[in-house]
């Protein structure tokens, strides 16, 4: 798919991934909208191996969701991507729905692990990317984390185990959107920065780039290297005027009012 | 009863000779291999061994890894170092319900000189809390050298708790979710598990001298348990006493009580660890809380005397 095609791809994502929130009254539209050019690049933009017939197909490439509070960016990705009916995104969120309000193993077809304890993903991808190389498979696995989740002690066990595993089939992709529930990252923890030498230090390969600029984006996904993390410079809210770096949009229920503004700005 | 083996060691032997057999069998510790007796498999096996250093959790994730790409992975820490990584048990391998071997050593007291800060007293609590998690705890080499290849081929997550001190051998059988009755009697019945079942047959065999008859049963599968087996002793006995180097919320004491108050309550009296670990001599530190042989006897003859 061309850049121009997978930006439209991201404006009607971002719309559903809206409808979603709105008709869950519940859920965390930051993260969903901040990490939502990484995930169509990954799916559409010829990066990750995948069959939606066949979820559990052996030469998939995996995607493990680490920050599991931006489900609906996934949700929608998968459903548009044919995984399953887009009618489950409206019941994000309700009662034996599918579209759990973290991902939940199982629940639906695309979702290969359960997320929202932060800092846990990492450690799964480790132990995949392992037992795929020592079948000598060719599939890789792309971890998304959150930057908050920088802040868990088990993520630095898993940077330090990566930067000794030398695995080149594992790629770490951070959604750098600056917030956490209690605000900027900056003011809860300011000694978070500078990241990308803290992952060099422990023996990663790293790239800093914008998470909204495809043309960025697609390059480094394509790298393989040993531990790759790709740090992605993005805007918690992205798309959306009143959610744009706003403390507040962690999480919440959207109104009807703001439903329109949101609708109305992702045209 | 002569000979005295640590399960752990046992263990070590049973993984080794299983990853020969089987390639698709990997180990992970976090800087406890020689403790979990390992170090045969990082020495011949290096590309099936993983250690993650002083990091259990991380250790847990990547078991969930392997286990989502085709591998049964055997994780081994300290039992009582196994709390750290209780969140990515429950998440990535409880709740993403794969097959994967938890292996806590040093069970209860076990490590008896190291103190109160080596004592693994809850790990059987927390697992229990976990819906999809069997349970085995063997209670002797023999049955830990039948329960590795078991739990390796049992479906979900295990956790396997082994015993650092070395213990009375009974030629246990093993066989996940079975309970034995290992010594008939009608009078009380004395449950044990782990290493706790030699010591609830020594309890027997005092008690015998004093004319009660005990029943002994192993319960060596805490979760799920065979209650059928527990409630048909408790029945012909009407008197159970429990037996374990745990603490006595959370673990076999209250599965059995929990079993026989839903089933056929009974008397019942928990022979457990009530406080924090200390340092000591291993047998003087489990006389001293209660739990040894004596320890056992002395809470039968109360039930019996009540």
């Amino acid at each position: 798919m061309k850049s121009q095609d997978l930006a439209e791809k991201v404006i009607q994502l971002r719309r559903e991934v809206i409808d979603a929130l709105y008709a869950a009254q519940s859920g965390h539209p930051g993260s969903a909208l901040s990490t939502m050019e990484m995930l169509v690049a990954l799916y559409y933009g010829e990066i990750l191996k995948y069959d939606p017939q066949r979820p559990d197909w052996e030469d998939r490439d995996y995607f493990l969701l680490s920050n599991g509070h931006a489900c609906p960016a996934l949700y929608v990705v998968l459903a548009e991507a044919g995984y399953f009916d887009a009618a489950e995104l409206q019941k994000l969120r309700q009662l034996g729905a599918g579209a759990q309000g973290h991902p939940h193993r199982g629940s639906l077809p695309g979702v290969e692990i359960s997320s929202g304890s932060l800092g846990q993903g990492l450690s799964v991808g480790l132990g995949l990317a392992h037992a795929l190389k020592l079948q000598g498979r060719k599939n890789h696995v792309y971890v998304m984390m959150s930057d908050g989740e920088q802040e868990e002690g088990s993520t630095w066990e898993a940077v330090m185990y990566a930067g000794k595993s030398g695995l080149d089939n594992l790629t770490a992709i951070i959604d750098k959107n600056q917030f956490q529930i209690d605000g900027a990252t900056a003011d809860v923890m300011p000694s978070l920065d500078p990241l990308a030498e803290k992952y060099r230090a422990f023996n990663w390969e790293v790239q800093e780039i914008d998470g909204h600029n495809f043309s960025e984006i697609l390059p480094a996904l394509e790298q393989v290297t040993r531990p790759l993390a790709i740090i992605s410079h993005t805007i918690r809210g992205k798309g959306v005027s009143f959610m744009e770096g706003s403390t507040h949009w962690h999480a919440g229920a959207i109104s009807a009012e703001q439903y329109e503004t949101a609708k109305n700005e992702l045209a | 009863m002569s000979e005295l083996v640590a399960t752990r060691q046992a263990f070590g032997e049973a993984l080794f000779d299983l990853m020969k057999e089987n390639e698709r069998v990997v180990a992970l510790t976090a800087d406890l291999g020689e403790s979990l007796r390992l170090l045969d498999i990082r020495e011949q096996m290096p590309e099936r061994f993983f250690d993650v250093g002083v990091a259990e959790a991380n250790m847990a994730g990547m078991a969930a890894g392997f286990a989502l790409g085709g591998y049964v992975p055997f994780a081994g820490t300290f039992g009582v170092f196994m709390t750290r990584a209780f969140d990515h048990i429950r998440l990535q391998v409880g709740q993403n319900d794969l097959h994967a071997v938890l292996v806590g050593s040093h069970g209860g007291v076990s490590n008896a000189l190291d103190g109160g800060s080596a004592h693994a007293l809850e790990d059987i609590a927390y697992m229990r809390a976990l819906p999809n998690m069997t349970i085995v705890y063997p209670a002797d080499a023999a049955a830990m050298r039948l329960a590795v290849p078991a739990v390796a081929i049992a479906e979900g997550p295990v956790y396997l708790r082994l015993y650092r001190e070395p213990t009375p051998q009974i030629s246990s059988a093993f066989e996940i979710g079975k309970a034995y009755v290992v010594r008939e009697g009608s009078d009380i019945t004395l449950i044990g598990t782990g290493p706790h079942v030699a010591f609830a047959l020594e309890a027997a065999e005092k008690l015998a001298a004093e004319n009660i008859r005990a029943e002994v049963l192993s319960v060596q599968t805490i979760a799920p348990l065979n209650v059928e087996t527990i409630v048909a002793s408790a029945a012909k006995t009407g008197r159970v006493v429990t037996a374990e180097d745990h603490s006595i919320n959370g673990g076999l004491g209250s599965a059995v009580a929990e079993a026989l108050s839903e089933h056929h309550p009974v008397p019942l009296r928990r022979v457990g660890v009530r406080q924090f670990g200390e340092s000591g001599k291993y047998a003087e530190l489990i006389a001293k809380l209660g739990i040894d042989a004596e320890g056992i006897a002395r809470a039968a003859r109360e039930l019996l005397n009540k």
